[in-house]
């Protein structure tokens, strides 16, 4: 026998005379939230829970959010940025270089001070945003080791609850989900920001 | 014996891996109780997480229903674990993914040194897995010239430390700052001699120190927490970004799972992603988890390997009641509330696995006789059950592995003696009054029961048992 | 009512003054309280350290000694968690089924004291009397096995005279846990010291909870430490009256370290 058939017929021999398999009744948890996707209440959830775990968020009109980039980027010190290829050309920053991906190497995209990214689904009660790699996302490495990372978030995008943002995100597609700057706990428990990922993380939230 | 047959459920074997400790419980506890910066680094470390923890748990209006639905799911996982596992393989390979089976540690290891060597690499970087440390992959690295780096901060400082991880999901708590300075004051080469205690500049050592690794190493070694049957997609939930570098930058990425943690479904992820990261460090979701489905083509590592690992799982799913155990999504809420953990320490238990879900997890996997000592390792307190996200029993669980257990002989003769006494409630009277009177030599116990009354006295024998009182002021008869 | 006393092992041969307390008690609530004669040990520390087959008689014994009974009544959280939580299991185990569900109805009848005052006669006041500092010690099993909640705390509260300490980290394990006091000797010494620690911070004259196992622990850590607490069974306060109280039996009482 080979190694595949070996463990799988222990794992069959394992469970001879197991009862039948039961299906996992449907349990009686959340599936979704109270408030539907988009509701200013869960936008203002979003807003405080990103806030509590040290992102940092700015709530602006559509029309105002290359400006918007343009001064977090410009505050931060940020001279070139990497973008992926399908981010809304209207949302570039003006005064700051803008590198649009292009099977970028690792040391140029470590060489660049910032990312901007649109996001795929967010998360009010846990703070979270995830991105899929779709077009206006890019590839996973250029949301990772610039270090400071901006994105934008439409209101349609921001759902109550963890079921609902699986149940919209697209399996077979590579995932991140991102909640605040790299942090890590290892030190007596405690969470501290800023180990390997983007130290900053800025969310933009549109009104549309 | 049962090792013989292929094809039959097999304990892990010996000689390989972290699953077996070197000494009892109550020897290496003895040991790490005289340590008393030990013991207030972790009473702090584990008070601090029960706190963060109860808080976000708070939040949650459904979490028993959500604990409940974490049960179903695992139970159903572990009674139809042949075909998912199938079902997992069929789907890492249709998106271009390679899938290995390893009956035991031996295999595995050979199995991702050979995927090293193939790729052409020297060094690898690893993303904090229990199932590698469980089969002493570094060391099998090691002795094949492949340099394995520990990319996790606290993997870092036990690597950096040479010690030995004493935590599920922090494995260097039983280190404080100070010491973790130290730490790396002395190891990294080109660390700032200025450098603080700040948690915050330790880790910002951590991140100079790796970068480079990050950036130039061609393979990764990661375990996974979920990999989802229906869609082949695996996933890694984890703090600092090192698991993203890992998953994202090398052009190999060899994935090592324990069978167990397949889980059927796309919406099950819905469920597990709620519960671990408040059950573990207490967040409402840890900063990165990365999701990953076979090879994505211009995204990611070009060359995707899963290796499924048996090595004793097969044995614990053949037990009816001790099945339970292969449920832990290691989140490690069992340890930080454990008064037991608190006060030893992870190191105490021998194996990688420590904790409650150690003592019942580690003797199954690799047969009760060779880890005998940790099915006692707990005074029965409960606490481990009540904060587990997934409902394991974890007492129950103990108490069954106490009777799979070899017992001393004179121990088993004496509980069969009193057994056979209290069945005759005559002899029992009879018992309960010279156990009075066996008092009146003093408030000890004569060995073995000395270790207890070592630091407690013996309440005072009782003029008459309740018995001979009833009998004598209220009894009709 | 006619109540059956299950008085445990451990109450009748080292507590005799917590199952004696537990009969006044029900009496002067006007039940009947019967004690069946051929009840010995319900098995828990045979199933506890590993010897379940050897607690089989035990369990056999339980079930057909209290099955004439319609309410059974423990001083003891953890003799009633055995009970509820191991008979039937350990039934089975053996295969014997029919025992599993008469272990079961049993345990369905079974109640630990203060669940049954609270639960099933109803009352919180039970007209005790007990000028004493006292703090409670929730034991793990009363706590996390059967769950008995704040039943002891809402049934001290009513107590006359008595002034109730909140213990500190109450809800952590005393360290006893049966033979881990005995095999694992120097952590559960290190657990005891923490509790007793607690004990010592809320300044009380007595510490009491509804196991005497626990209190037996404890008592005896603190006697060690000449520390001035008594450990008290929750029945004995319970029982204890204006007349109790003032002819002198304070001392008889106590459950003295
Ligand atoms: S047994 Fe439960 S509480 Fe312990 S690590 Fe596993 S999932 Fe977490």
């Amino acid at each position: 026998m080979n190694a595949r058939d070996t463990v799988l017929a222990r794992l069959r021999a394992a469970l001879a005379g197991a009862p039948p398999t039961v299906p996992v009744p449907p349990g009686e948890h959340r599936r979704q939230g109270d408030l539907p996707p988009g509701h200013p209440e869960l936008v203002d959830l979003l807003e405080h829970r990103l806030t509590d775990y040290r992102a940092e968020v700015h709530r602006v009109a559509e029309a105002a959010v290359a400006d918007t980039i343009a001064g977090i980027l410009t505050a931060a010190g940020a001279a070139a940025v990497v973008v992926p290829p399908g981010l809304p050309t209207e949302w570039r920053p003006g005064p700051v270089e803008v590198v649009v991906d292009d099977d970028l190497p690792a040391d140029r995209l470590a060489g660049l001070d910032g990312v901007v990214t649109a996001a795929a689904v967010a998360v009010a009660e846990t703070g979270t945003i995830v991105l899929d790699a779709a077009a206006d996302q890019g590839r996973r490495v250029i949301s990772l080791l610039p270090d400071l990372h901006v994105c934008v978030v439409r209101p349609d995008q921001v759902v109550a609850t963890v079921p609902e943002a699986v149940a919209r995100l697209t399996p077979g597609r590579p995932l991140t989900w991102i909640s605040g700057p790299s942090a890590t706990s290892d030190i007596e428990l405690n969470r501290v920001e800023g180990v390997h990922g983007p130290r900053r993380l800025h969310v933009v939230l549109t009104d549309g | 014996m049962r090792r013989t047959f292929l094809g039959m459920p097999a304990t892990a074997p010996r000689g390989v891996g972290h699953l077996r400790g070197d000494e009892s419980f109550p020897a290496a506890a003895r040991k790490a109780l005289g340590d008393a910066q030990l013991r207030r680094n972790l009473r702090h470390a584990t008070t601090t997480i029960r706190a963060k923890s109860g808080a976000v748990i708070g939040e949650v209006p459904d979490w028993q229903e959500l604990r409940a639905a974490g049960r179903a799911i695992k139970s159903d996982t572990m009674a139809r674990l042949p075909e998912l596992l199938e079902q997992l393989e069929a789907a890492v390979t249709g998106a271009g993914g390679t899938v290995h089976w390893a009956t035991d540690a031996v295999q595995a290891n050979r199995i991702v040194t050979d995927l090293v060597r193939a790729a052409g690499a020297d060094r690898v970087m690893k993303v904090k897995s229990m199932a590698t440390q469980e089969i002493g992959l570094n060391e099998a690295l090691e002795a094949a010239g492949i340099e394995p780096v520990e990319t996790d901060l606290a993997e870092l400082i036990v690597q950096l430390g040479r010690d030995k991880p004493s935590h599920i999901l922090v494995p260097a708590i039983h280190r404080n700052r100070a010491e973790i300075r130290e730490i790396f004051l002395r190891e990294m080469p080109d660390v700032d001699a200025a450098l603080t205690d700040e948690p915050a500049a330790l880790a910002a050592a951590a991140r100079r120190h790796l970068r480079r690794t990050f950036l130039s190493t061609k393979v990764a070694v990661s375990g996974a927490n979920f990999a989802v049957a229906e869609t082949g997609a695996l996933a890694v939930v984890e703090s600092e970004g090192n698991g993203r570098m890992c998953l994202t930058l090398p052009e190999t990425l060899i994935t090592v799972m324990g069978v167990e943690k397949v889980i059927p479904t796309w919406d099950d992820l819905g469920v597990f992603l709620q519960l671990l990261p408040r059950a573990s460090t207490g967040e409402r979701m840890n900063p990165y988890t990365s999701m990953w489905t076979g090879v994505t083509p211009g995204d990611g590592p070009q060359q995707v390997h899963l290796v499924l690992l048996d090595n004793g799982r097969s044995a614990v799913l053949a037990d009816a009641v001790g099945r339970q155990a292969l449920h832990c999504i290691r989140c490690s809420a069992c340890l930080n509330v454990c008064p037991v953990y608190e006060r030893t320490g992870g190191h105490a238990y021998g194996s990688v696995y420590p904790g409650p879900i150690g003592a019942v997890l580690s003797p199954q996997l690799t047969g009760v006789a060779d880890n005998a000592s940790l099915p006692y390792a707990s005074s029965l307190c409960g606490a481990c059950y009540d904060a587990c996200p997934v409902m394991i029993n974890i007492p129950e669980l103990l108490v069954h592995l106490r009777s799979q257990a070899p017992h001393p002989r004179s121990e088993a003769i004496a509980m069969a003696a009193a057994a056979y006494t209290m069945d005759h409630p005559r002899l029992y009277a009879v018992a309960q009054r010279a156990a009075g009177l066996g008092r009146v030599a003093g408030p000890a116990l004569p060995p073995p029961l000395n270790g207890w009354t070592a630091s407690r006295d013996l309440p005072a024998a009782p003029p008459q048992t309740f018995r001979q009182w009833w009998s004598e002021n209220r009894s009709e008869s | 009512m006619r109540i059956a006393l299950f008085v445990t092992c451990l109450a009748d041969t080292l507590f005799p003054e917590a199952a004696k307390a537990t009969v006044r008690l029900l009496e002067r609530l006007g039940h009947q309280v019967v004690f069946p004669e051929d009840q010995t040990c319900c098995g828990q520390m045979h199933v506890n350290t590993g010897y379940p087959d050897e607690a089989l008689r035990l369990v056999r014994r339980h079930a057909r000694v209290f099955a004439p009974y319609d309410v059974v009544v423990a001083p003891s959280g953890s003799c009633v968690g055995s009970v509820r939580h191991q008979h039937a299991m350990v039934a089975r185990r053996a295969g014997d089924e029919r025992l599993a569900s008469r272990a079961e109805e049993v345990a369905g009848r079974t109640y630990e004291l203060s669940e049954l005052l609270v639960d099933v006669l109803g009352v919180t006041d039970v007209g005790a009397y007990y000028p004493h500092r006292v703090t409670y010690h929730p034991t793990c099993h009363s706590l996390r096995m059967i769950r008995v909640g704040d039943k002891p705390l809402r049934l001290l509260r009513e107590v006359r005279g008595l002034d109730l300490v909140e213990l500190p980290q109450a809800e952590q394990c005393c360290g006893f846990g049966g033979t881990f006091a005995v095999k694992n000797a120097d952590t559960s010494t290190a657990m005891l010291a923490d509790k007793m620690r607690n004990v010592l911070a809320t300044r009380a004259d007595v510490c009491t909870a509804g196991d005497a196992s626990c209190l037996m622990h404890i008592g005896g850590g603190l006697s060690r430490l000449r520390a001035g607490v008594r450990t008290v069974h929750l029945a004995e306060i319970l029982a204890a009256t204006e007349n109790t109280e003032t002819a002198g039996e304070r001392d008889r009482l106590g459950v003295r370290p």
